[in-house]
């Protein structure tokens, strides 16, 4: 039986992960601790609302004898947070994190830390497939990154210093599906995509349920280390543009971007740097260290592209179903611990189903 | 070839895991096209194997039918017809075709217009994980010019006269890949691009790799670029050297990575020396 704690159980990332955990019965406790409400409605994860102040969660794990600690916050999009709050969460939140799971009376025995493909950046003189072994070949462009960079090796200290410790280091390539947000989703949403004037790049993705299913494979089995997670195949983006049925839009000259991307942001469409870099050099990951270590992808890159070609062609009519979830904390607590409620699971299943 | 990096552990056991081959598609994931691929071979290389430089080729036989194998060839002319004339050369007479991919400089990644175009008709990144996942897990067939920059930069004057082979690295990543080196001797393409002279200025305005003054460039236009002299090409493919019988792990001797590649380049010089020779007119052979 685990005891899990997930943070950043408010992100999509978070919620979805905590939705899978509650069904599966080997799990005993699951504890989502975010700054934030939840945007999912979970059934029997316990919301506590703190931040990663240390000194809180290690009371927190502490007390209910945590074993396996899920570190699901990582700002991956500068859309996502101010360069100021991505830097707070994605350096400091996880050193405060890893404090509060060290230590020598410390029942944690299991970290799984969620990271990025932006670990290894996008160059020019990149290997075409990137294996976990490897190293970016230059520093850093963008805060962005090197904030990733930090939040890594800050786990790779904490694992060297707790050898009792399974570590996992997830490095996710960029997600796609319905539900998730991130830039690319809304570039690929556009009437045409934009693209860099003479360069098609090579994009790999991975489809929102097996970042879900990985992260819940790192849980139900030990994979000390790290892993690259993207979909089987790399495509181009001629390629995907042409599966989504849109055109590109060579609208990015090849020298002078930076200032054309100030020029888009001005028009509404957001095209980070870490995006813009993407989209000159593209990236690939080699993901058989994964698939040795047993876990099968569902999605290929292509299937994971077609599968979010389907949801756009049905987004406008989905939008307008039911009002988004919303936490209410009273709500909730009656559900979980009142002695009237009879039938615990089956209300919350049906009023998500309904 | 750059420098050595870092390459990945031996992986024989990875190799069940690479990603399956989708069949609908049209782009591998290196992002070689098969349509831009089979456009550019039907419209021009077609037309200048067979008619402009009239290919003579040699010792195809030594190409193996089956597993990875290394291609080592001298490099030579301004914007050079040799890559694909080899690689039209192995679809042409081999008696099993296999693609060949070319080893590019990383500035091609970089430069807008061939980097889309250079991936889709084979190019590939010159970096040794690259080489060495198309050698050793993929099983392909790569072809490297050790001679690199220096070799397409010399000067009309030089012609023939290879240059360094870099630092060994292209047998140091066949070693690795326990696959064997196949090396090519050319003839034909030091005369079908001659360079006269460089303009650095102009190279630096550009940002191409070097601005050559060649018979149709500059004073041609970029169409220039594609101005090649009807010379007489022929290719002589060598005796592959095995690199799996060199020991346990023969790629930690920098010494005998550097015989190996110095031999290599011997016997490519010698060869040429002799076709030289034979040899009676540039363009008629």
């Amino acid at each position: 039986m685990t005891r899990i704690l997930v943070t950043g159980v408010s992100s999509f990332w978070g919620g979805r992960l905590a939705r899978a955990l509650e069904a599966d019965e080997r799990v005993e406790t699951i504890i989502g601790v975010s700054p934030e409400d939840p945007t999912m409605e979970l059934e029997r994860t316990e919301f506590v609302r703190v931040g990663t102040q240390h000194a809180l969660l290690r009371r927190i794990v502490q007390a209910a004898e945590i074993d396996t600690v899920i570190d699901s916050r990582l700002v991956v999009d500068s859309v996502q947070a101010s360069p100021r709050d991505a830097h707070e969460i994605n350096v400091i939140g996880t050193m405060n994190i890893l404090a509060a799971c060290g230590g020598p009376d410390s029942p944690v025995r299991k970290v799984i830390f969620k990271s990025s493909a932006h670990y290894y950046g996008c160059e020019r003189d990149d290997p075409a497939f990137f294996t976990e072994a490897m190293q970016r070949p230059h520093a850093p462009r963008t805060r962005l990154e090197s904030d990733i960079v930090e939040a890594e090796n800050a786990v790779r200290g904490f694992a060297e210093r707790n050898k009792d410790v399974t570590v996992t280091v997830l490095r996710f390539a960029n997600g796609l599906g319905p539900e998730l947000r991130t830039s690319h989703r809304d570039l690929l949403s556009l009437p045409a995509i934009p693209c860099i004037l003479g360069f098609d790049p090579r994009y790999q993705f991975v489809h929102e349920d097996d970042i879900v299913g990985v992260l819940e494979h790192a849980v139900a089995h030990d994979l000390p280390g790290t892993y690259n997670v993207a979909g089987d195949g790399v495509l181009v983006l001629s390629e995907v543009a042409s599966l989504l049925g849109r055109p590109l839009a060579p609208v990015l000259p090849p020298w002078g971007t930076g200032l054309a991307t100030r020029a888009l942001r001005a028009a509404g469409v957001r095209i980070p740097e870490e995006v813009a870099q993407q989209l000159r050099y593209g990236r690939g990951l080699d993901n058989r260290k994964l698939k040795a270590a047993g876990f099968a992808l569902r999605y290929t890159t292509r299937e994971a592209v077609a599968k979010f070609a389907e949801d756009l062609r049905v987004r406008a009519l989905r939008q307008d179903g039911g009002a988004p979830y919303r936490y209410e904390r009273e709500v909730e607590e009656f559900l979980r611990y009142s002695p009237s409620v009879r039938r615990r699971s089956e209300a919350a299943r049906e009023e998500s189903a309904g | 070839m750059s420098a050595p990096k870092e390459l990945p552990a031996p992986s024989d056991q990875l190799k069940a895991h690479l990603p399956a081959i989708e069949a609908d598609r049209q782009v591998t994931d290196w992002g070689r096209s098969e349509r831009i691929e089979g456009l550019m071979d039907r419209t021009v290389y077609d037309w200048l194997y067979h008619y402009w430089f009239r290919c003579e080729v040699e010792g195809i036989e030594n190409v193996p039918s089956s597993g990875g194998a290394l291609l080592v060839s001298n490099h030579s002319g301004a914007l050079p017809p040799d890559a694909a004339m080899i690689l039209k050369a192995i679809k042409e007479e081999h008696s099993r075709p296999r693609p060949l991919h070319l080893t590019v400089e990383h500035f091609f990644k970089g430069y807008p217009g061939f980097s889309m175009l250079v991936a889709k008709i084979g190019g590939v990144p010159a970096h040794p994980a690259n080489v060495h996942r198309l050698l050793a897990d993929e099983e392909q067939l790569v072809l490297v010019f050790p001679e690199g920059r220096k070799g397409t930069e010399k000067l009309y004057k030089d012609r023939y006269k290879l240059r360094r082979f870099g630092r060994g690295g292209f047998v140091e990543a066949a070693m690795r890949a326990k696959a064997p080196i196949v090396p090519v001797a050319v003839v034909g393409a030091e005369e079908a691009m001659p360079i006269f002279a460089h303009m650095s200025a102009l190279q630096r305005l550009t940002g191409l790799l070097y601005f050559p003054i060649t018979p149709t460039f500059p004073h041609l236009g970029l169409a220039g670029f594609l101005g090649y002299l009807p010379a007489k090409f022929k290719i002589r493919f060598l005796e592959p050297v095995r690199t799996d019988d060199m020991g346990e792990e023969p790629w930690l001797d920098r010494g005998l990575i550097q015989t190996v590649a110095d031999e290599i380049r011997a016997r490519i010089q010698e060869e040429l020396i002799d076709m030289l020779a034979h040899r009676r007119s540039v363009w008629f052979g």
